[in-house]
């Protein structure tokens, strides 16, 4: 155990600071947070507090403590399992925090503990009768306190982690708990003081008290919590603007550099002009979370069909136009579709690109796919090529005849070459 | 760009739109400084163009004053305008667009992508949307077109209309006013593979005048559609 203890220790790392933990928490995360920070097993620091709070209640100020001055952190024991997972800490401890993983198990077995706890030590201590009374008042006022400020933990929690709309009415539930077993202690310290009798009459001021407290503080709590929800939504907002802001910024600023390094090549300048174009709208105008990432394969056609017009754009410097009439995803017969459609641009790119922009039209019609590449160059004479040159025969026609599909050059009556590819999508896409 | 205009590289853009002497007195609107001043260079030196600037506006209030003040016959409108953007624009000078004597047509020019943003503004009376990377050529062409009352369409327009008539290709009540025809279809793919109106006609064998009646009727359903999907959405939820 000590091994293990000490192996996190040896570790490099920045200097920390104290923090709850936030997960696998039994009650504020204090004892775990903690034992992350010391490099501990939780158990060990969950077994101090215990023993300190024999020690006529030391240990429960210690941890209220810690619970109220500590912040809630990501942090604690969880950060450092994954680098070095302690063996001796996996075997006991691991079964134990799948079941603290449930907020509520884990919240159920604290209090039972808190419980049993409570009672061994009012068992042990021997206490006057009078101060022995109030007892189980402050018992009741502890754990109402206990529920609403774990409570409040998991509001601060929820800005990192996205809390689902359902868990709103257990919230409500858990703070009226709460606010419920203060008010029944307060109201038992209260009888106690007085008589027995007067239990009735107690009870009902305090409830006059809480409804009293709830009409004129509700309304505005309520208020509260939807601007502060409110603001929590413009500040994601403004974030999201920042950071296309930055993009933006950074990527404008670049390009311009390098169009002043290369002001005398017209074609680079354009290229550069027309990728940086193409970047902008694509973070401006598509939606979220579509081709914003580069880095993954395309999986639908609208998305392949870009990516190809932007890439022989970039490598041929010739404006690429693209419309795209319907979307479907990707299958064989449709991706080598695809590479003959690049194919045709790269060609119509090479060849045809002095009449002006390349312009590709794609559809979805039902189960069929049809690519058309137009360019407005001098034109282009499939018999008059010779038949030992391969290049559009079998890249573009001949695999879309191997893949099942048609593929059609012809010239168009004002000049310029337009390749049609038809495509029926597979069978099991339907 | 290309664009549905003739790519008919010799005669001139005043001659094109119908001989020498021609004038259309356009309004630029557009919050983009730079960008109006760009336009106004290259296609407001009136004598060879044909094109007169009238007035400049850059948001909506102040394009409303500037359009009724100087009733131009052509309005170039940007999409994206502070003020409530060019729909809203549209929506107030819906009166002027309706005179009979000396309509107000307008033409949307825009550097939007969004679907939304262009269907948006054809709908709501626009004749025709144009890119901003549009040559000078081509943009006086499409405005004396738009001046004649036709329906000026790029080819990603013809895209966006494609797709928004086959997403609402469930049947639908007044089947005949909402879809397009056959011969409608063909026109706007071939607008959207970047076939000018004259290369369409001798694509299809038609001549170019049933051209541009199909794109017009295209675009008089796009807006219809907009009214008759209306009514079908308020129906569908029982709040007429």
């Amino acid at each position: 155990m000590s091994e293990a203890a000490a192996a996190p220790l040896a570790e490099p790392r920045p200097p920390r600071k104290l923090y709850r933990s936030s997960d696998g928490r039994w009650l504020g995360g204090a004892a775990r947070g903690l034992a992350g920070h010391l490099g501990l097993p939780v158990i060990w620091v969950r077994l101090v507090f215990v023993g300190l709070f024999m020690a006529d209640g030391l240990g429960a100020l210690l941890y209220a403590a810690f619970w109220f001055f500590v912040p809630l952190g990501v942090g604690g024991v969880e950060a450092q399992k994954p680098p070095s997972p302690p063996a001796a800490e996996t075997s006991p401890d691991g079964r134990r925090r799948r079941v603290a993983r449930r907020p509520d198990k884990g919240q159920i077995v604290a209090l039972l503990l808190m419980v049993v706890v409570a009672m061994v030590f009012v068992g042990n201590v021997n206490l006057s009768g009078g101060v022995r009374a109030y007892l189980w008042p402050t018992v009741l006022v502890g754990a109402g306190v206990a529920l609403v400020w774990r409570q409040a933990d998991n509001a601060r929690r929820a800005r990192w982690v996205e809390v689902g709309r359902r868990r709103r009415t257990v919230t409500l539930l858990r703070s009226v708990g709460g606010v419920l077993l203060v008010t029944a202690g307060v109201s038992g310290i209260f009888v106690l003081q007085g008589s027995a009798a007067h239990l009735g009459s107690v009870l009902q001021a305090a409830l006059a008290v809480l409804v009293g407290i709830t009409l004129l503080a509700g309304p505005y709590l309520v208020r509260m919590t939807q601007d502060l929800s409110e603001e929590r939504l413009m500040r994601i907002r403004a974030q999201e603007r920042a950071e296309v802001a930055a993009h933006v910024h950074d990527s404008v600023l670049h390009t311009l550099t390098l169009i002043q390094r290369n002001a005398e090549n017209a074609n680079e300048v354009r290229r550069l002009a027309r990728a940086q174009e193409r970047d902008l709208r694509t973070w401006l105008y598509k939606p979220e979370g579509t081709g914003k990432d580069e880095a993954d394969e395309p999986t639908t056609l609208a998305d392949a069909v870009r990516r190809n017009a932007a890439e022989v754009e970039d490598k041929h410097g010739v404006p690429i136009e693209v419309v795209v009439v319907g979307d479907c995803p990707l299958d064989e017969r449709i991706a080598a579709q695809m590479q003959a459609a690049r194919e045709a641009m790269v060609n119509a790119a090479k060849y045809g690109g002095e009449g002006g922009a390349v312009q590709v039209f794609a559809e979805v019609e039902g189960k069929t796919v049809f690519v058309s590449v137009r360019d407005r160059g001098p034109g282009f004479d499939l018999d008059s090529i010779p038949a030992d040159r391969m290049g559009v025969r079998e890249s573009i026609i001949g695999r879309m005849e191997r893949n099942g599909g048609t593929a059609r050059l012809r010239a168009v009556p004002d000049g310029g070459t337009e390749v049609e590819l038809e495509m029926e999508r597979a069978e099991k896409t339907s | 760009m290309s664009d549905p205009t003739e790519a008919n590289g010799t005669a001139g853009p005043a001659e094109a739109a119908g001989g020498p002497g021609r004038r259309v007195r356009v309004v630029l609107v557009d919050d983009h400084r730079m960008f109006r001043t760009g336009v106004q260079a290259e296609i407001g030196q009136t004598e060879q163009t044909g094109v007169e600037v009238v007035g400049e506006a850059a948001d909506v209030d102040q394009a409303v004053t500037v359009i009724t003040a100087t009733r131009p016959e052509v309005v170039l409108l940007d999409v994206h305008l502070p003020g409530g953007g060019g729909v809203e624009v549209l929506r107030r000078c819906a009166p002027l667009m309706g005179d009979t004597e000396q309509p107000v047509r307008f033409l949307a020019l825009s550097v939007s992508d969004a679907a939304e943003d262009v269907i948006g503004v054809i709908r709501g009376g626009a004749r025709g949307y144009v890119t901003k990377t549009i040559t000078g050529t081509d943009l006086v062409n499409s405005i004396f077109r738009v001046q004649e009352g036709d329906a000026v369409f790029s080819p990603r327009l013809a895209g966006f209309v494609l797709d928004a008539f086959a997403s609402t290709d469930a049947p639908p009540v007044d089947e005949d006013l909402d879809r397009l025809t056959q011969r409608e279809r063909e026109v706007l793919r071939l607008i959207a593979r970047g076939y000018a109106y004259k290369e369409i006609a001798k694509q299809l064998y038609i001549s170019v005048k049933t051209v541009e009646s199909h794109v017009s009727a295209v675009l008089r359903k796009l807006q219809l559609s907009n009214r008759h999907e209306l009514t079908r959405w308020a129906t569908a939820r029982r709040l007429v």
